[in-house]
């Protein structure tokens, strides 16, 4: 795997950044180069000032093969790092604790996906049975059930979920009175911080088929009314607008903080040259938050077989459960419901596959693009 | 930046006018499902049957609020939750500071080492039933440790605090190391005062998350007594849609035998469940809408 790092950090800095006033194309791979050249510009400039990094600011780039060197060159130069800086090794080494124990150690309990697990023997005494819980995987009928609901989904979220927070970013931008707007944002960045319980019990209010408020109007119209939250064919369309609801408005905050950062005078000379409102958000703004719209594809690739255990959890209920099992509440379901422990952790295994693939892959696809990668 | 445009032509007028009606029609679906519901919390059941359409409430009536306030599960799963609130955000302000400082560092070695250890976190995890082993393991089934501990260490808000403690002028630490500061000494007097947009930005992430949250409870927390209030919500909820289907959509009947309507008690747990983040946050806005901006690339 590529190296994250400090440039990996100093990179997304660059982007927030550089999203802004930077031609259109490619402007993450130029922001990606700022930012090593500017993460090599502090290091050396601090460098010069604590004894025990002077290393470090000839070699900007690499810090542990920096560190390797010195180390080589003068162990005394090492002890005094250390005590200088002990605390801080402290601080990461807590850190790091924290994530063996919490992420690490879940993580190497995924062998237990390939085990004929039994809490009596424990992870390293249960009976090694290979790639047997995949294969059962794939041969039920369920997984099929499963794979297809949550790719459509997921899909459809991307579809309908994913240009919402730009189109609104783009309608909020053109708002004269910034007031107005202040106001707007406000309210929109609301429904983020309504939880999934909250949201549903909204939803009950709307769609419940004896006191719903549009089941209401229907029966007002004349019409018969429908039970839209147990009804399998208006689940998709349910889960996506909830979360157009709870997510568009979030989401244009990246989108609102790319467009402030585009040099006011292309719009004066398009405006000067008569370009049309229109004319200048398809020409001026859209290309240049283009590699802003990019990295948050990539994000989202990685997540195509992922719909969140929250929403889909409070929506799924009998009468839909052939359109609403995905992969989170089927790991669930079979994991701690039907304690088949192997079994549902080869499940989450295969989600979690599937999505570090498609995001490496995304990645790998963007950089040949030549519109930069994350990493 | 605004794009005021003293435009001329008609067709921007149109697009000027297209663009406010959306704004505000979507604005508006936000606005009216909450003021309704708070509306119909505040009403007497008589008004309620009579308008459950109401944007704005025509009395007040308050009973709803006593029996939801009287609820012995519902009040101790609120002090669930706020306590779980609480520990959590000061464990992941706590955590997230020292992961992230030693990481903004210059003079740091194995930055490469401690950074890839956090972001891989971000791309892949364990999953469920290995979390839960783990959980058991460790003892921390049915207890509030479980609902707040996986979370205080998260690769997005390190991300976002490295930046932001990067962004931050150098002289001020040089000159306090020039004095022989130490690194604690620097951190808690020197950077951590100057740091408030991105401490705010944390604690409301933070605390937004864990209030909301019912999942890690759902997994590992079967002891009602432990409960956050988001799982009793979600009961409430669940109990009085099924009761509302069994009776056959005759809810009006139902309630006017009980004479306290379920849809209203649902109502005001709804607004007591989501009143406090929904009050903090517009005060906390000006800081978290430039602190997503430090990490949103990456995040």
């Amino acid at each position: 795997m590529p190296i994250y790092g400090a440039e990996g950090m100093d990179m997304s800095m660059a982007n927030a950044q550089g999203g802004k006033a930077r031609a259109p194309g490619g402007a993450l791979g130029r922001a990606r180069n700022d930012a090593s050249a500017g993460g090599g510009k502090v290091r050396a400039r601090n460098g010069a000032s604590s004894s025990g990094g002077k290393t470090d600011a000839r070699n900007g780039a690499s810090v542990g093969g920096a560190s390797g060197r010195a180390r080589a060159r003068n162990a005394g130069h090492w002890g005094k790092h250390l005590r200088r800086n002990a605390w801080l090794y402290v601080f990461l080494l807590i850190g790091l604790a924290y994530l063996i124990v919490f992420k690490y150690i879940p993580m190497a309990g995924i062998v237990i996906a390939f085990e004929d697990y039994n809490t009596f023997a424990g992870i390293l005494g249960s009976p090694w049975v290979g790639l047997q819980n995949f294969k059962y995987l794939f041969s039920s009928a369920e997984f099929g059930r499963v794979l297809r609901n949550s790719v459509t989904l997921s899909l459809l979220r991307l579809l309908a979920g994913f240009p919402a927070p730009l189109l609104l970013a783009l309608l909020l931008n053109e708002i004269g009175s910034r007031f107005y707007k202040r106001a707007m944002q406000t309210i929109l960045y609301l429904p983020h911080f309504v939880s999934w319980v909250v949201i549903y019990g909204i939803l009950l209010n709307l769609l419940s088929p004896s006191t719903g408020l549009l089941n209401y109007a229907i029966a007002a119209l004349g019409g018969k009314t429908v039970s839209f939250l147990t009804s399998p064919s208006h689940f998709s369309t349910i889960v996506v607008l909830s979360d157009i609801w709870k997510n568009a408005g979030w989401g244009t905050i990246v989108y609102l903080a790319a467009i402030s950062g585009i040099n006011p005078a292309y719009y004066e000379a398009a405006i000067i040259d008569g370009a049309s409102r229109f004319k200048r958000i398809a020409h001026i703004t859209l290309p240049m938050i283009a590699g802003t719209v990019v990295v948050m594809l990539i994000l989202r690739s990685g997540s195509i077989l992922n719909n969140g255990f929250e929403q889909i959890f409070l929506l799924q209920n009998a009468l839909n459960a052939d359109v609403s099992e995905v992969f989170e509440t089927y790991t669930y379901k079979v994991g701690l419901v039907e304690g088949r422990f192997p079994f549902s952790t080869a499940v989450g295994l295969f989600q979690s596959a599937v999505g570090l693939a498609l995001i490496m892959i995304t990645n790998f696809a963007a950089r040949k693009a030549g519109e930069g990668g994350l990493w | 930046m605004a794009m005021a445009g003293k435009s001329r032509g008609k067709g921007d007028a149109a697009v000027a006018a297209v663009t406010y009606a959306a704004v505000t029609g979507f604005v508006l679906s936000i606005l009216y499902p909450l003021f309704n519901i708070a509306s119909l919390s505040l009403s007497s059941y008589a008004t309620y049957i009579k308008n459950p359409m109401m944007f704005f409430p025509t009395e007040l009536d308050f009973s709803a609020y006593g029996i939801v306030f009287g609820s012995k599960l519902l009040l101790s799963s609120y002090k669930n939750t706020v306590i779980i609130t609480a520990l959590g955000t000061g464990l992941t302000l706590f955590m997230t500071v020292i992961y992230a400082y030693p990481l903004s560092r210059p003079q740091v070695r194995f930055k490469p080492f401690f950074s890839t250890a956090i972001v891989i976190t971000m791309l892949f995890s364990g999953g469920i039933i290995p979390s839960f082993l783990l959980m058991r393991g460790l003892g921390l089934l049915n207890t509030y440790a479980a609902q707040y501990l996986p979370t205080v260490l998260g690769a997005y808000n390190c991300i976002l605090m490295v930046n932001f403690f990067k962004a931050m002028p150098e002289e001020l630490i040089e000159a306090a190391m020039m004095d022989g500061a130490s690194e604690p000494y620097i951190l808690t007097r020197i950077v951590l005062p100057l740091s408030r947009p991105i401490l705010a930005t944390i604690v409301l992430f933070a605390a937004v998350g864990l209030w909301n949250q019912y999942f890690s409870a759902v997994i590992y927390v079967r002891d009602q007594a432990k409960w956050p209030v988001q799982l009793v919500l979600r009961e409430i909820l669940l109990a009085s849609s099924t009761e509302a289907l069994r009776s056959g959509g005759n809810l009006a009947e139902l309630n006017a035998a009980r004479r306290i309507p379920m849809e209203q008690l649902r109502y005001a747990a709804l607004i007591v469940v989501m009143l406090p983040i929904t009050c903090i946050y517009p005060f906390l806005q000006k800081y978290f809408a430039s602190g997503v901006m430090l990490g949103a690339v990456k995040g």
